[in-house]
């Protein structure tokens, strides 16, 4: 390598103002004289000085030399999975639950193909994660060896970034550059494949100072013009709404979106990723947007002039179609990927930067340039708004036997507090959680938002509660969900990791048949379980959480669901698991179709909400007809 | 939709950065209409030049997702009015003792070369913008095209400013 690109290089690796450090590279630099490490050490090495805590992965092979040094080490805690995936979602609940790069290990072949579907996770919903792989000797590369998969190449499309280290010298550097790829900018997943004998030779070990990235650098800071555009839209509209993504949650955010909120008295509405980025519990909060939001999130969009989306991608389980999604709206769309501004829906303001510095600048202007529109009460948007949030609750029918899932539900977030953290898998009990939990703090809700990812909760939970061990983690979780991944309890138990899991056991794959119940005449094809009441039960899930050691409890009826949960909240010395049984009939509601407009957006089955301000008495009028106080027992009941 | 935009992209030199270009490309739904690639002027750079048919979407995309690939350091457009755009095609057109005198002076008023030349056949390399090697694949497809080779477009920028230089500096 010459000299001349590698200095350019660290210029323009590093921050505006600092650019002119040394002609010489710093990757050949020497110190006195560094210590001569085996690859292997060198991971370890590396990872000590990121500040690695905790790794979650599982041995083989090519991965076995630096499995050795991570036995001596006391500075960072290795936790034993038992099955790479669960390696993976765990560095993904380590990550969600902390703000910190979540760390996953595996060999090379199997092991890694079984990471790449927590990878593709971790890049829909931008966790940073870091997947280290063993990888076969650099001489065998290309001969179909023993567990050789060229996991580079599969993992490109769902990786921010990968690299495949031949030698012991660029160990230091890539892990460094991994670091920053995946914690930096919109985060993500980064793979670094490592060979066996890069882990086996020696190289002296150079930390570089800062990473040497010439194509990678992230804008952080929005443009000033595009700030002023967006304020002065936000002070001419009439009807305005933040729509507010993960990407808040990801830039810790929070405190400047309260600000920002209060301020100009905007109503604001939080996605699946970005549940716990505002308070449920505040009066400015209007729900969750979407296919399962609420009626008056959805509503809002679609009848706002100006949607203020912050870290959010307009996708489509958000936006339904799309050419109907918010149609009289505006929009000012800020994100730190330019890519995902314009990707779906047109702009009105483009704001790229970082959503903390976004939401903060945008309120100094408006004080500053703006002033009037914080002074604006927004009295008519907020009488709408109001109406439908007292019209339109969230509801749901008791079926009258067994537990009802949302009740379980609602009960655990009354009895656990909004300290805790929830992780979901994917279904509709993920929905129910998103819906029933009463999130008041960013990090607390944890779930597979794009993906989709079956068998996410119980490993991501496991990840959270070593993260955060000092506040109850909860895995709210599918009987269908936790056949994938319940392995990982075994983990829970042997590491006293003291989860917290659900189970909202309708025996079935219960959001594929709700679609059946909806769109294919209940024709239930293949998503019986047999887990639930009244079936032969396989497995049985007491006796399953039992062989794991775990306390494991079985509920059959709402009047039992608080004593369960109490007995859960008491018990910390192993995992709980409890079994709630509940109808598969229970359906997710409201609902907009897949595809379809946000204006057919249905409050029950059959039921459309009355959108028009002047239908609304009108609409009232029927739905108190039709409707107890409780919300939309009845109606949902009558019809099944 | 036909909606053809020349790129050259400067990428990092390194193993597997072409994979993930066109990969990229490919997953998004976007179609490579010609590709070429080379060095540069710097050792640790290499030079893309591609040209992508977007269909409807507008080029913005294809190039704020390839932006986001970590190994790309810069894109730029080159526009028909300000870059020159050379592709290289070679044609084997069948030619015999009566009919290559024909061949040859179309060859002649394209300012092409014959590079080879046999009983039955000669070779003919032609070197331009892609209008004018078709144009002059028409005028040779009456006496018979046994064989077309061809090299993906390269463009560079007209007057005296360097894409690499700017691209290090910034």
């Amino acid at each position: 390598m010459a000299a001349t690109p590698s200095a350019q290089k660290a210029a323009s690796g590093s921050a505006p103002g600092t650019a002119t450090v040394t002609a010489t590279p710093s990757s050949i630099r020497r110190n006195s004289t560094p210590e001569v490490l085996t690859g292997a050490q060198a991971i370890v090495r590396s990872l000590e000085r990121l500040g690695v805590d905790t790794v979650f992965g599982l041995p083989g092979g090519t991965i076995l030399p630096t499995y050795d040094p991570l036995f001596e080490t006391d500075k960072i805690r290795h936790i034993l999975v038992r099955h790479e995936q669960g390696a993976g979602h765990a560095a993904e609940g380590y990550a969600a639950a902390s703000g910190k790069l979540g760390v996953c290990i595996a060999t090379s072949g199997p092991g890694a193909t079984n990471l790449i579907t927590a990878l593709a996770d971790a890049h829909m919903d931008s966790v940073p994660l870091l997947a280290i792989t063993g990888q076969q000797s650099s001489k065998l590369l290309g001969t179909d060896a023993f567990q050789e998969a060229d996991i580079v190449g599969m993992t490109m499309p769902v990786t921010k970034h990968s690299f495949l280290i031949t030698k012991p010298e660029d160990i230091p550097g890539a892990l460094l550059n991994a670091h920053h790829i995946a914690t930096t900018g919109r985060p993500g997943p980064v793979l670094v494949d490592i060979t066996k004998d890069a882990q086996t030779s020696t190289a002296p070990f150079v930390w570089p100072e800062e990473p040497q990235l010439l194509g990678y650098r992230p804008v952080l800071k929005p443009h000033a013009k595009q700030i002023r555009e967006a304020a002065r839209l936000i002070s001419e509209s009439q009807r305005p709404v933040f729509y507010i993504g993960g990407g808040v949650i990801r830039s810790e955010a929070e405190k400047e979106l309260l600000k920002l909120a209060e301020a100009t008295r905007i109503p604001v509405a939080t996605t699946l990723m970005a549940r716990g980025a505002f308070p449920d519990s505040h009066e400015l909060h209007v729900g969750m947007p979407g296919m399962h939001g609420t009626v008056p999130a959805v509503t809002a969009f679609q009848k706002s002039d100006l949607l203020i989306a912050i870290g959010a991608r307009f996708d489509d389980r958000v936006t339904g179609n799309l050419d109907s999604f918010a149609p009289n709206a505006k929009v000012i769309h800020a994100d730190i990927d330019p890519a995902e501004i314009g990707k779906n829906r047109e702009v009105d303001v483009a704001i790229v930067g970082d959503a903390r510095e976004v939401l903060a600048e945008m309120l100094a202007e408006l004080k500053d340039k703006f002033p009037k529109a914080l002074e604006r009460e927004r009295e008519p948007w907020w009488r709408l708004i109001n109406r439908l949030k007292t019209t339109y609750p969230l509801g749901y029918t008791s079926h009258e036997e067994l537990c009802d899932p949302q009740y379980v539900i609602s009960r655990i977030s009354a009895l656990t507090g909004p300290e805790a953290v929830y992780a979901a898998g994917v279904g509709q009990h993920q929905m129910w959680a998103a819906q029933f939990v009463e999130f008041e703090r960013p990090k607390s809700w944890l779930n597979s938002g794009g993906l989709g990812t079956m068998g996410y909760s119980v490993p991501a939970a496991m990840g959270a509660k070593v993260a955060e061990p000092d506040r109850v983690v909860w895995a709210i979780d599918g009987d269908g969900c936790f056949q994938m991944t319940n392995q990982e309890l075994a983990t829970c138990t042997l590491n006293n990791i003291p989860i917290k899991v659900a189970i909202i056991n309708n025996s079935s794959l219960g959001m594929v048949r709700q679609w059946q119940t909806l769109f294919y005449d209940g024709r239930y094809s293949n998503t019986d379980l047999n887990t639930g009441h009244e079936t032969i039960r396989i497995p049985d899930f007491v006796k399953l959480a039992e062989s794991y050691g775990c306390l494991a409890l079985r509920v059959d009826a709402n009047e039992d669901v608080d004593a369960a949960i109490q007995t859960a909240l008491e018990t910390n010395d192993r995992p709980v698991v409890i079994d709630f049984t509940v109808p598969p009939d229970a359906m997710v509601w409201p609902m907009v179709a897949a595809g379809v407009s946000n204006d057919e957006i249905q409050y029950a089955r059959g039921i459309r909400p009355e959108f028009e301000d002047e239908g609304d008495e009108q609409a009232e009028a029927q739905f108190a007809e039709a409707s107890d106080a409780r919300g939309i027992a009845q109606i949902e009941g009558g019809l099944e | 939709m036909n909606n053809r935009h020349t790129l050259s992209v400067l990428v990092e030199n390194k193993p597997g950065v072409l994979t993930r270009f066109t990969g990229l490309i490919a997953r998004r739904g976007f179609n490579i209409h010609s590709l070429a690639v080379g060095v540069t002027e710097h050792d640790e750079l290499s030079r893309i030049t591609v040209v992508v048919d977007v269909g409807g979407v507008p080029l913005e995309q294809v190039t704020k997702q390839l932006n986001k690939l970590v190994n790309v350091i810069k894109i730029v457009e080159l526009e028909p009015a300000t870059s020159v755009r050379r592709a290289h095609v070679i044609y084997k057109v069948k030619a015999n003792a009566s009919t290559r005198p024909q061949v040859a002076a179309a060859v002649e008023m394209f300012r092409a070369k014959i590079v080879d030349v046999s009983t039955d056949s000669v070779c003919v390399e032609a070197t331009g913008e892609l209008g004018k090697v078709e144009a002059l694949r028409e005028v040779l497809e009456p006496f018979g095209i046994k064989e077309i080779v061809q090299s993906g477009t390269v463009a560079i920028g007209r007057g005296p400013k360097s894409i690499t230089d700017r691209a290090l500096r910034g």
